[in-house]
């Protein structure tokens, strides 16, 4: 016992030799976050978003939503209850607008977990402000594209059957060779993964919102959804490292669920699509399209919200970049096809490509040429870079361009058969363009509600940031 | 968290900075007080070395859960599609082992997922009805030090003097926080 109090004493003479270890940063670094915001300052900033009564701005859009979803309702009932046959497909074009629109969302979502993983590996701290929402649009938009399979296999109330379970067809076991079982087992994965990775960040950020908020309603829905978090060092510990690792697992699920999408047309034998380009020109189609969606929807926030501080025009630089480099791929990409198709000597292969580009459906063609392939090129220019306005009005054409290669890709490729005779053009009906403003709908509601319930900027993630410049 | 039947009084520290924190508590450590746990509002960079945290070994339970999801993918599509009812899908070989890979691969990430963040919520004994207490203000902008009285050697007045050499605002003393 006197051993150990002189000791206690010697050490506490001494001034404590521990070194901290904390990061350091470049002066030369302009901070994350403007206005020099304390802890404090970020909590009520994030937190009183949530409380008070929704404005008039909020009725509105969710109204709008609403309306889009509705219709979107009313033409999946149409479609279910009359058949695939209220659909503008025929023998020769058998996937059009619903496999497009499905490939559309499940790009739209690669952006969030890019934003949450990839950049959280690569220490990227600007991410921060913007993971968040990333991840819940990333969320929302796979939920949108997984509708579209299951509306077109008709009767979508047996959608269960692509799951291998014994069953009393003798146990008929499911297709593992067939590239769309891969694609449901990926897209329920990447939900599935995404969902939790985004709940375990949100964890931390719902204790605080418990713990502030005035709302009884709200206090018990934050209660239980933040499962006791008090903040202990011992659990911030295990948080991160399973944060950690869920980011290393999502890393390679994210391009393995684009480049299993490439395989449902890279592993058919149709001219245009039978090429190993696909699964890397999808990927980086697929992170290009998401972070035109990312900006889009950022740049309406932080107008909307009065985020200015927390998402920058830095943040928003550094995502044209990523812009940039994605749509020089993609670019890339177009051109590496009509290459290939042309050195291939497959006449059928080459009438695809002349075809894309002059045919009947040259307009599509060059719409996705031009928005995604040169429109992104303008990101060259820091005066573009750094206007909000420009940033926006790109990123709808990106998002339009994106849209249409899908488009391309599918309906061009099918619709001139190896058959003359089986030549076909593809219009969409009505029923079509209502389950694409419906899924628009449905994004636009979720994501709506999304800004209403939970912390829309990760608060614990942006106080570990403030420091940033600071040292 | 742990057994805190047994404990029997703590004193807790509140700080404002986590360089304050980070100090006092490891401070604290090597003058020989039991550290019970810090509490901060973000993950603290550093505040385990301070506090003497072993690594977490969750690392090593994604490992094994992977690898159970990845045995468990590939038994799966063998065993369905070799010997259970193989069937000739366009000439396929019935053990097509490189078609299997996707769905290995998807398995093997979700099992590794699922069961990692399930453990982590086991052993964080976090779950949807807890009465877990927390510090006023630390999922705000406070930093909490507590340290366990665990026998009668402890010095309040020592620990007082440690807490206020790295300006910590309050001190309370309590027979149960957490």
């Amino acid at each position: 016992m006197a051993v150990q109090a002189r000791e206690i004493k010697e050490a506490e003479q001494q001034p404590a030799t521990f070194e901290i270890a904390h990061p350091v940063y470049s002066k030369l670094r302009s901070p994350l976050i403007l206005g020099h915001k304390s802890n404090a300052e970020v909590t009520r900033d994030i937190c009183q978003l949530l409380d008070p009564k929704p404005g008039r701005g909020w009725w509105i859009s969710l109204s709008i939503s609403f309306v889009l979803l509705a219709i979107g309702v009313v033409a999946t009932v149409h479609t279910v209850t009359t058949g695939i046959g209220t659909w503008g497909l025929n023998r020769t074009v058998g996937w059009a607008f619903d496999i497009t629109n499905f490939v559309f969302w499940i790009g739209i979502g690669h952006a969030g977990t890019f934003i949450s993983a990839i950049l959280f590996l690569f220490n990227q701290k600007w991410r921060t402000s913007v993971n968040r929402s990333a991840e819940a649009m990333t969320l929302i938009a796979v939920m949108c594209a997984g509708l579209f399979p299951i509306i077109h296999m008709g009767r979508p109330w047996l959608f269960y059957w692509v799951l291998p379970y014994p069953n009393t067809r003798g146990t008929l076991w499911v297709n593992f060779r067939s590239p769309l079982l891969w694609d449901f087992f990926a897209i329920s994965t990447y939900f599935t993964i995404s969902a939790v990775f985004w709940y375990l960040g949100l964890v931390p950020d719902l204790a605080t919102a418990r713990d502030r908020t005035k709302s009884k309603l709200r206090k018990t829905l934050y209660r239980v959804m933040s499962l006791g978090w008090n903040g202990s060092n011992r659990t911030w510990s295990r948080h991160e490292t399973v944060y950690t690792v869920l980011a290393a697992l999502a890393t390679p699920l994210v391009v393995s669920v684009h480049s299993i999408v490439s395989f449902d047309f890279a592993t058919s034998l149709i001219p245009g699509w039978h090429s190993t380009i696909f699964p890397p020109y999808f990927v980086a189609g697929a992170v290009f399209s998401g972070f035109a969606m990312v900006m889009t929807l950022m740049i309406l926030v932080r107008r909307l919200m009065h985020l200015e501080d927390y998402i920058t025009p830095q943040h928003l630089e550094n995502m044209c970049k990523v812009a940039l480099l994605t749509g020089s791929i993609v670019g890339l990409a177009y051109v590496t096809e009509i290459f290939t198709g042309f050195y291939s000597g497959n006449p059928n292969e080459i009438f695809v490509i002349i075809n894309r580009g002059l045919g009947p459906y040259a307009w599509a063609y060059w719409i996705m040429f031009g928005c995604n392939a040169l429109v992104s090129q303008l990101f060259w220019f820091k005066k573009l870079r750094t206007s909000i306005p420009a940033i926006f009005v790109i990123s709808i054409l990106i998002n339009i361009g994106m849209w249409f290669e899908r488009f391309v890709i599918i309906v061009t490729s099918l619709h001139r058969d190896f058959l003359p005779s089986s030549w076909a053009m593809y219009t969409p009906t009505i029923t079509e363009v209502g389950l694409l403003v419906g899924s628009f709908g449905l994004f636009f509601t979720c994501f709506l509600l999304f800004l209403r319930i939970f912390p829309v900027i990760s608060i614990n993630e942006v106080k570990g940031v403030l420091g940033y410049a600071k040292h | 968290m742990r057994n805190i039947e047994s404990a029997k009084r703590f004193t807790a520290a509140f700080f404002e900075r986590e360089e304050d924190l980070i100090a006092g508590a490891a401070e604290a450590r090597i003058a020989g007080f039991e550290v019970y746990d810090v509490y901060t509002p973000y993950p603290v960079h550093g505040m385990d070395r301070a506090v003497a945290l072993p690594p977490s070994r969750l690392t090593w339970i994604a490992f094994l859960a992977g690898a159970l999801g990845l045995v468990f993918g590939l038994t799966l599509q063998v065993w369905t599609s070799a010997y259970d009812w193989p069937l000739n899908v366009g000439g396929k070989p019935f053990n097509s082992f490189p078609l299997f890979i996707p769905v290995t691969f998807e398995l093997t990430v979700l099992f590794s997922g699922l069961i990692a963040i399930g453990v982590l919520f086991a052993r964080n004994r976090m779950w949807l009805f807890s009465k877990r207490r927390v510090f006023e203000r630390v999922t705000d902008d406070r930093f909490v030090l507590v340290l366990k009285q665990s026998d009668a050697s402890f010095d309040i007045d020592q620990a007082g003097r440690l807490f206020a050499r790295h300006n910590a605002i309050n001190v309370v003393e309590g027979d149960q926080f957490v």
